[in-house]
């Protein structure tokens, strides 16, 4: 199972491969993580579609788009999972999967659910002004923070947007040295502290594992 | 190319019908310096600022913001336009009051409680002053504390409260319960925004009104603010 590169994930997705009981219809940001899982686990009843991880910055793509993967992918499988959590839509991706019938993750976003839903929920509040990375994000920091958000043309909107932050907290899914230079960097670029914690899957795993 | 001609063009030498598009153009491409030239050089051909305000810079703003909300422009674009216009309207602030600009009233705005994204909120407030609103703006992650007492020191028509977290949005709901549980709710207009929330959610909690965007923002206030004047008047 070679994984699909980051580009793909971010732009256009990832079609099923059509083997499996179980479609997982998720974020393209979380494909690494839900391969490594299914390898380690050996989830072959999990089959794996991806939606594009950039809508992270359009939240009001999600729940169209989660529809539509779900009334094309429907009729080929047992069951189907939406690996999404709420993402900006404001209790609308909830709703969609209620009105569909299929589950998905609890929780606001993909930071608190690979803490761990109630260990990020304690730390809200002393963690204000703290601004997250996973994994995949700290690979595509461009792709989704710096270039979106004009960064690159115009660097000094880092004040405008980063002004009242503190530090950049690294959430990390693997131990990889490489990535954690990465991550390091992203935090001198914004001119943040930097602090590094590893969660591993988190709740992702917890939630996939159930899926009978 | 494009660039070379818009090097051409000499702001002072355009005539009013062509300068102030011209200033829409330049302000939609965040061309601080222009906007402000162009601004000056209606003040010197005797324009109002309120004037200007409203017909060179309010009017190019809300193309950007139809544009944004379109999906033509991200963020980075609205906040370099954002700029020009404080640029623009740096100019013209002094100037309203002691040119007789109309005044519409007084909003308190901040972002809420664990919550630190303020561009949206920002926006509003600029657009809510260039309408002639007063602007007082708590900033970010306000309690309701905060809310209440600048509710109180201030005395606005209007609040508003910006969310753009699903873990923060509820916050606004805890504000105005507690502004009735004092018996103060009927006296406020209570709007709310953020990219999260919908016209659904603002009723849930007992908001006035939902805006979905600036300009939505500036018609909605305005309409309420007339509507609780006229009551005034009548009771
Ligand atoms: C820019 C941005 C940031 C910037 C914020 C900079 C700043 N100073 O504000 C940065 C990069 C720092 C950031 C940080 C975070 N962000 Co952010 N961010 C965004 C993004 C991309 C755009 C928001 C924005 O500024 N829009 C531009 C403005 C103009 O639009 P707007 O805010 O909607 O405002 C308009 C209307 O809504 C309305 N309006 C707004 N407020 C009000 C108020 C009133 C009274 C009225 C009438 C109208 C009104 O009028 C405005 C003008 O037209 C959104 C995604 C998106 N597209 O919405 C994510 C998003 C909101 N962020 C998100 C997250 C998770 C975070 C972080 C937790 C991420 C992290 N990595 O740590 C932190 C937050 C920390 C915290 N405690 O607040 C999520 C929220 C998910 C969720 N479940 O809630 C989003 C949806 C991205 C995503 N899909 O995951 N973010």
């Amino acid at each position: 199972m070679t994984s699909p590169d980051d580009r793909t994930l971010t732009e256009t997705g990832l079609p099923p491969r059509g083997r499996g009981r179980i479609l997982v219809i998720a974020c393209g940001a979380l494909a690494h993580e839900i391969t490594a899982l299914k390898r380690a686990n050996g989830w072959d009843h999990l089959d794996l579609a991806c939606l594009p991880a950039i809508w992270h910055n359009h939240p009001e793509r999600i729940a169209p788009g989660v529809r539509a993967a779900v009334a094309r992918h429907r009729d080929a499988y047992d069951a189907i999972f939406v690996a999404y959590a709420d993402c900006g839509t404001g209790g609308g991706l909830a709703a969609t999967c209620a009105e569909l019938g299929v589950a998905m993750i609890a929780g606001p976003h993909c930071y608190a659910f690979f803490d761990g839903l109630d260990r990020f929920t304690a730390r809200a509040d002393d963690e204000i002004a703290a601004f997250y990375l996973t994994d995949f994000l700290a690979r595509q920091f461009d792709a989704f923070v710096w270039r979106p958000l004009g960064l690159d043309r115009y660097p000094e909107l880092a004040k405008t947007y980063f002004g009242n932050y503190e530090k950049l907290v690294y959430l990390a899914q693997t131990d990889d040295p490489a990535l954690e230079a990465k991550a390091r960097d992203c935090a001198a670029r914004l001119g943040l502290d930097y602090e590094r914690r590893f969660t591993g899957y988190g709740d992702l795993e917890t939630a996939l594992a159930r899926l009978g | 190319m494009a660039d070379e001609e818009e090097d051409d063009i000499i702001l002072s030498e355009l005539p009013d019908d062509e300068l102030v598009p011209q200033m829409g153009d330049d302000l939609y491409d965040g061309l601080k310096d222009e906007v402000a030239e162009g601004v000056n050089i209606l003040l010197e051909r005797g324009w109002a600022p309120y004037r200007i305000l409203t017909e060179a810079l309010v009017s190019g703003m809300t193309v950007v913001g139809n544009d944004f909300r379109d999906g033509i422009l991200f963020v980075p674009e609205v906040l370099q336009a954002a700029n020009a216009m404080k640029a623009g309207m740096a100019i013209l602030k002094p100037l309203l009051a002691e040119t007789g600009a109309p005044k519409m009233g007084k909003m308190v705005i901040g972002t809420v409680k664990g919550d630190i994204h303020d561009i949206g909120k920002n926006l509003v407030s600029m657009m809510m002053e260039g309408a002639g609103f007063d602007v007082v703006d708590l900033g970010i992650n306000t309690d309701v504390d905060q809310y209440l007492g600048a509710l109180e020191t201030e005395q606005p028509d209007i609040l508003g409260m910006s969310a753009l977290l699903t873990t923060t949005m509820p916050y606004m709901k805890v504000v105005i319960d507690t502004m009735a549980e004092r018996g103060i709710r009927g006296d406020y207009i209570v709007l709310v925004g953020g990219a999260p929330l919908n016209e659904e959610f603002g009723r849930a909690i007992g908001a006035d009104a939902y805006c979905r965007d600036a300009a939505v923002a500036v018609e909605t206030a305005k309409a309420f603010v007339a509507r609780k004047h006229n009551q005034m008047a009548a009771g």
